[in-house]
């Protein structure tokens, strides 16, 4: 039995779920993921400013809160925060140890970024163009797996630190390590593949984006533990969290979880297998406690997905509100005014009324009139300046549109597109890169 | 009667791409049944014409008495160029909710 712990479902993820864990769960290993579609280009325009940066922005407060209590639980960490420089990631996690006299052995993976492989002509899977069509790329990362990541295991390391890899992998692999499981047993590692994809979104499977007030309770949200799971030889597992943290884990919650982010629930593929989430069973023990049993796999894909990033222009957005009578009519009559001084230079302009029809892009013809509405346009241009002209024009609005209308803001931002691609499994190296913390002794002499 | 599938069953939804991924769960998996037969991948592209330009495939999960729906074309292009509000479209699990049945 081994004992896997969730302690962050993205970049952003809150910080104290993860400590809590690491401090009280009696785990084995502690995942964080961290790392979203785009995260990684972004990563890597930060490392062609700074060649020493390019990992998760989180990395150094997570891992100050996490580094002395792993070290003194001899708990393992696993997480893609290596981003785009896995190898700056584990040099600046070796250097915090050093500092905090911990000594600690950093593994990184590489090999993920292959952006030098990436030929212009290269079909994209999303509409078979070209990936050169889309525009000036900025990185290309295949989505790694277990056989990456072995290794580190192998080599003794307290801490994992990878780019791209498919984030079950991130838990699928020590099962692997701990149950030396072949990888060739698709069954096995189909099992791992499900366990990993419960635990990835951390707070998820607990009852985080999930309540819905008269609905479906959560108690305490406001303390929402994440998950840890106990996982069996046969990959049978059991979903808990920790006594005392706010959530629930109930059957919806893990419903709900097991279908997140599935194309295709007969095939969902990662680098190590395709698992057949159709013959999952989830079956409640006891309150916030779930097993998770019998998911059967095909075997892996012969090629790998490539996530690239490519410059995609800027977005200029300008928002302004209207409210009291009739403040829809005049948040719309200040809309046709901009459709009319922006649409030639605009032909993608999106008009939004917030508070009406601008989340779901309809309102499926209810007819209440609001209090308030947000006028809110979009669009895109090739340079900075020609996108701020969106903000200027809505901003204008207030001595050039309509009566009362507050509150005006503007933004620009750069975009980052990303289109995926198919890459052989033989056109990919992998290697593990050690660095350890320097001994406090060691730094005298 | 009409009856809303908010009433019935909740979903989260999901996004690969322009792809939006939405799953109906039945809260009483006696409704499993009730909901096959209600919630078609046909009547769920009616209700959602204005938001998915694609395609919808239904997919049947009877072991944990689910369905997914998977929404082709359905989020501007998706998260990473889209102009809408909510480029992942994570808010349309309640405009599937919002879909009334017959029972």
């Amino acid at each position: 039995m081994i004992r896997i712990g969730s302690g962050a479902g993205f970049s952003g993820d809150r910080l104290e779920p993860a400590v809590l864990l690491a401090e009280q769960g009696n785990l084995d290993y502690l995942v964080l993921e961290c790392l979203a579609e785009r995260t990684i280009a972004l990563a890597q325009k930060r490392k062609l400013n700074n060649p020493l940066l390019g990992y998760d922005p989180l990395l150094e407060k997570r891992l100050e809160l996490l580094l002395p209590i792993l070290s003194k639980n001899k708990v393992r960490l696993i997480t893609n925060m290596g981003a785009a420089n896995p190898v700056g990631a584990a040099e600046k996690v070796a250097e915090m140890a050093s500092k905090l006299g911990i000594p600690i052995k950093v593994a990184a993976v590489t090999g993920d970024d292959v952006l030098a492989l990436i030929r212009p002509n290269e079909k994209t899977l999303e509409d078979q163009t070209p990936v050169s069509a889309y525009g000036q790329l900025l990185s290309a990362n295949a989505y790694l797996g277990v056989e990456a990541i072995l290794p580190t295991l192998e080599t003794g390391a307290d801490i994992i630190i990878t780019g791209r890899v498919a984030d079950p992998s991130l838990f699928v692999a020590p099962m692997v390590h701990h149950f030396g499981w072949s990888l060739d047993d698709v069954d096995r590692i189909a099992q791992g593949t499900v366990v990993g994809h419960l635990l990835e979104c951390g707070g998820q499977i607990c009852g985080g984006y999930f309540a819905d007030p008269g609905k479906k309770d959560v108690t305490d949200l406001a303390h929402l533990g994440f998950p840890y799971a106990d996982v069996a030889s046969d990959g049978t597992a059991v979903i808990s969290k920790l006594e005392g943290t706010g959530g629930k884990i109930s059957l919806a919650t893990a419903k709900e979880q097991l279908l997140y982010e599935v194309t295709n629930p007969n095939a969902y593929l990662t680098p190590d297998v395709s698992a057949d989430f159709t013959t999952v069973r989830l079956k409640e023990l006891a309150a916030n406690r779930i097993e998770v049993s019998g998911c059967k796999g095909q075997a892996k894909p012969n090629t790998l997905k490539a996530s690239v990033g490519y410059h995609a222009g800027f977005q200029g957005e300008g928002e302004i509100s209207y409210a009291g009578p009739n403040a829809l009519g005049r948040a719309q009559l200040a809309g046709d005014i901009l459709h009319e001084r922006l649409k030639d230079e605009f032909p993608e302009l999106r008009i939004d009324y917030i508070g009406s029809s601008s989340v779901h892009r309809t309102n499926f013809g209810t007819p209440e009139e609001p209090y308030e509405t947000r006028l809110r346009v979009a669009g895109k241009a090739k340079t900075k300046e020609a996108a701020e002209k969106i903000g200027e024009e809505v901003e204008a609005l207030y001595t050039n549109g309509p009566a009362g209308g507050g509150g005006a803001r503007k933004y620009t931002n750069e975009v980052v597109g990303i289109v995926s691609t198919l890459i052989p499994r033989s056109n990919i190296k992998t290697s593990v890169n050690i660095r350890e913390s320097v001994k406090h002794e060691e730094k005298i002499i | 009667m009409k009856k809303k599938l908010y009433e019935l069953a909740h979903s989260r939804a999901g996004d690969k791409g322009n792809t939006l991924i939405l799953s109906l769960i039945p809260y009483d998996e006696k409704d499993y049944e009730l909901l096959r037969e209600k919630a078609t991948a046909e009547k769920v592209k009616e209700h959602l014409t204005e938001i998915v330009d694609g395609n919808i495939i239904r997919y049947e999960v009877p072991n944990i008495s689910a369905f997914q729906f998977v929404c082709h074309h359905a989020l501007l292009g998706g998260v990473t160029t889209s102009l809408s509000m909510d480029t992942h479209g994570k808010s349309l699990s309640y405009a599937l909710l919002g879909m009334e049945i017959e029972i």
